[in-house]
């Protein structure tokens, strides 16, 4: 079976400023949402409690609502179905440091009298610990972007470093802007999934750049865009093909996967969505509007190759004259 | 023609197979022996907490000790000094005997970390900063100990307990099945379990209801509540006659009311100072109190010796039983807070197993699938070597004594979808080669030539976010980045080593059936 026609060159080159406008207006909103709306931190980044219970029937979120409010501390709790009709969860802000009665054993003995209960799980995020995870969480990304940017710059050229970032920028951002569109609980999971998103969108874009690479190594042509198209039709179809068969998994997952994993399945499937477009239509103009120059990097790779033939030339000479 | 036949790669996929299929085995048939994958608490079921240490209470406890020690000194020799008080971290006392100047100062001097502060008679004891920073120190290793030793004797399988950061730590319990259970862990932990004996002030005894706590402390004196009926309060001396460091041994008995009681035994150093105590307090009472509450207060009928006691109050069996724990693995010097808990039901735990086992089939099944409908034989080459993947991820995490937590899970998931890359690259590179009109043979070397930078350079930029993530990451995100390198590892040798050998082995018969839309999905020269 095949999909792509094989020897077709599509012109993403000649189309890139439709593409980046779609771009920028997809970012900007996003910007607007993390703005308007901002993030709904879950009580990993932002501390408090979290109280997952479970009925034998459907769960009576009035009478629930109107137990808890018995108590002044948790008189801003918030209910919420999770999952099915008869799991709920009640998140609050506060914690307390209490080891030996904690919001936990409070709410059960609140609850006695609504039914038929088990409470399944009790987080229980301190505000300092919050504060650190936070931390933690923004270092892993900055980290892995500049390690990222190394390795990309060591391999191919800064240009091409600087283009695959700002392709993951703008993959991350989308991601957040959807997060907090659609209110996601943004926990120490879809901090996981955004640094997938940057490997996965990053190794996208690497096999692209990688084709250009190859592409300008491989033919006179010294106009960039046809390299760049060329390159990109040619691997149009893999790009395509490994992204549908990692989003079937995602899709699965964020199908099957249950409630508890929803928001890391959901912040990999739009950033799938992303990461494949940003590779195919992002990062390979980004190079043009860097300034990449087709003949300065050839001249470049002539003088790499040639100072190497004089070194060899050179350690030849040395090890004659040493015999 | 190729030769086909075995090669080096084959074997060492073989190798692989071999190794994946034989350590993943414990884990899949859940062996008695052999190494397996433990599951994480979030899977399993189980409490994980961190807990901060109070250390600036160390301290407090520490001068308490310190005036204690004071105290027993100077009723021993006879000398006489007033006004002791234990504020926060200072000792203050003053000296009515000249005399004993120098006597007293030779003792202090002897406390290791004491600076002594002397306004004529008056003095103010304090710690030195080296001595503050190792006291805080040893508060912490020793909540560790004392925390490690009361779990092992409540008899939870596997617990964990370990120091995290300077005043940090981490309580792992994975047995725990019910919230009452839980509650009764933490309960056991939180428990100072600061056993002290204590003198009654005598003169103000009657005043124990109406007196201010400040009015108390003026002079030198606490209020404490009674264990039965908190509205009964008792007026004691702030500085007790000895604490539960002199513990030895502590059991739980019954009483001659058949109530629950625990008995216990002090070391010698205890044993004197409680009986030569009681010698010359006969007629006054005692209260023993522990943390803080005041179990009981007899009169003290006459010297006791021995250094035996009792502890009686109203005790379940099982507050008891617990409260023998606390005492016999010790008290902590510092009480412990909550910074940090997460626990989950295993019920919880097997709805998640079950919801991402099925995620996991059936994305597996689909990619299988897929490839094969795709790729011809090429795509079925392509999805041994993800179900060797697979089988190699799981044995290596056995391996290696590996937690698998549900982002662990999700991880390998993932893996699943990424594993099959490689092989798309290397197949859309073949095809490209037999566009060129290449030979099949020619075609599929110079495709895995051409695409191995490709795969490499991606592969490798992946890993550096994977461990950039288990750099930073804490917990469960840990185990994601576990599984993600292993995945990305494990697939470079078997969709790039194994399937290349698998080639090579078969080549003669491709070379053969020419038909290369069964082999490769493609016909040749569209």
């Amino acid at each position: 079976m095949q999909v792509f026609s094989k020897d077709k060159i599509y012109d993403f080159m000649g189309k890139s400023n439709i593409f980046i406008t779609i771009s920028l207006v997809m970012m900007l909103s996003s910007y607007f949402f993390l703005y308007t709306k901002g993030l709904n931190y879950g009580i990993d980044f932002a501390g408090g409690t979290v109280v997952q219970v479970k009925y034998n029937k459907v769960a009576p979120i009035k009478k629930i609502r109107k137990a808890i409010a018995k108590d002044k501390a948790f008189e801003n709790a918030t209910i919420t179905k999770f999952g099915s009709a008869n799991e709920i969860i009640i998140r609050f802000a506060t914690t307390s440091g209490n080891l030996s009665k904690d919001a936990g054993d409070k709410i059960k003995n609140l609850l006695k009298g609504t039914g038929n209960f088990k409470i399944r799980r009790v987080d229980i995020v301190g505000p300092k610990v919050g504060g650190e995870l936070r931390e933690k969480g923004i270092m892993a990304m900055v980290m892995s972007i500049l390690a990222i940017l190394i390795y990309v710059g060591f391999r191919f050229e800064w240009r091409f470093a600087l283009a695959s970032v700002m392709a993951l920028v703008h993959d991350v951002s989308i991601a957040m802007g959807a997060i907090a569109l659609f209110q996601v609980d943004f926990n120490l999971d879809v901090l996981a999934a955004l640094l997938t998103l940057l490997g996965y969108s990053l190794n996208d874009t690497i096999i692209v750049f990688d084709r250009i690479r190859e592409g300008i190594g491989d033919t006179k042509d010294s106009n960039l865009f046809n390299v760049i198209n060329d390159s990109v039709s040619k691997t149009l179809s893999r790009t395509i093909l490994t992204s549908l068969t990692t989003f079937f998994v995602i899709l699965t997952l964020f199908l099957l996967g249950g409630q508890i994993i929803y928001s890391f399945s959901f912040t990999l499937l739009v950033g799938i969505i992303v990461g494949t477009y940003s590779s195919v239509f992002v990062a390979s103009p980004m190079l043009k509007w860097l300034g990449f120059s087709l003949k300065e990097y050839r001249d470049k790779e002539v003088a790499k190759v040639k100072r190497r033939i004089e070194r060899e030339k050179l350690r030849a000479q040395y090890e004659k004259g040493l015999m | 023609m190729s030769k086909g036949g075995l090669n080096y790669r084959l074997v060492i996929f073989f190798i692989a197979i071999v190794f994946g299929v034989g350590f993943s085995l414990p884990t899949f048939l859940q062996t008695k022996g052999g190494a397996k994958i433990s599951l994480g608490l979030d899977l399993q079921g189980g409490l994980h907490m961190l807990l901060g240490v109070k250390t600036d209470e160390a301290i407090k406890s520490k001068m308490k000790s310190i005036a204690s020690s004071i105290k027993f000194f100077t009723d021993n020799n006879d000398i006489v000094i007033d006004e002791l008080r234990v504020k926060g971290d200072l000792v203050s006392f003053t000296l009515l005997d000249k005399d004993e100047e120098k006597n007293l100062d030779n003792m202090i001097k002897k406390i290791p970390g004491v600076q002594i502060k002397k306004d004529k008679l008056s003095y103010v004891l304090s710690l030195s900063n080296k001595e503050k920073v190792a006291t805080k120190k040893f508060a912490v290793s020793q909540a560790v100990e004392t925390i490690r030793n009361r779990l092992d004797q409540f008899g939870l399988s596997e617990p964990n307990v370990a120091k995290q950061g300077a005043d940090k730590i981490l309580v792992e319990l994975p047995g725990i099945k019910t919230i009452e259970e839980e509650q009764r862990a933490r309960e056991l932990i939180a428990k100072a379990a600061h056993l002290q004996l204590m003198a009654i002030d005598e003169k103000r005894a009657d005043q124990a209801n109406t007196m201010s706590e400040d009015e108390a402390a003026s002079y030198g004196d606490v209020i404490l509540p009674d264990s039965k009926n908190p509205k009964i309060k008792y007026i004691v001396k702030s500085v007790p006659i000895l604490d539960g460091s002199m513990l030895t041994d502590a059991k739980v008995g019954f009483s001659s009311m058949n109530q629950p009681v625990i008995n216990f035994t002090l070391n010698s150093e205890g044993a004197k100072i409680f009986g030569d105590y009681t010698a010359k307090n006969v007629g006054n009472h005692l209260a023993i109190v522990l943390d803080n509450i005041v179990y009981s207060a007899p009169v003290i009928k006459e010297r006791i010796g021995g250094g035996s006691g009792q502890i009686s109050g109203g005790f379940s069996i099982k507050e008891a039983h617990d409260v023998a724990i606390a005492l016999r693995s010790g008290a902590l010097l510092a009480p412990v807070k909550l910074l940090e808990k997460r626990s989950v039901g295993p019920s919880l735990g097997a709805d998640s197993i079950r919801a991402s086992m099925l995620a996991l089939i059936t994305g597996f099944v689909l990619v299988f699938l897929f490839m094969i409908v795709y790729y011809g034989m090429a795509g079925l080459i392509a999805d041994i070597a993800l179900l060797v993947n697979l089988f190699l991820v799981i044995a290596i995490m056995a391996l290696f004594g590996a937690t698998l937590t549900l982002p662990g899970m999700a991880g390998i998931v993932l893996t699943v979808g990424m594993a099959v890359d490689a092989n798309v690259i290397i197949n859309e590179r073949i095809r490209e080669l037999f566009r060129e009109g290449k030979s099949v043979a020619k075609a599929v070397e110079k495709g895995y030539t051409n695409a191995m930078s490709a795969i490499l350079d991606a592969n490798i930029t992946t890993l550096i976010a994977a461990v950039v993530l288990y750099a930073y990451g804490t917990g469960p995100i840990k185990g994601f980045a576990v599984t993600m390198s292993i995945g990305i590892l494990a697939s470079m040798l078997t969709a790039i080593l194994g399937t290349h050998g698998i080639y090579q082995y078969i080549m003669p018969i491709i070379e053969r059936s020419k038909s290369l839309p069964f082999w490769f999905g493609v016909k040749k020269g569209k």
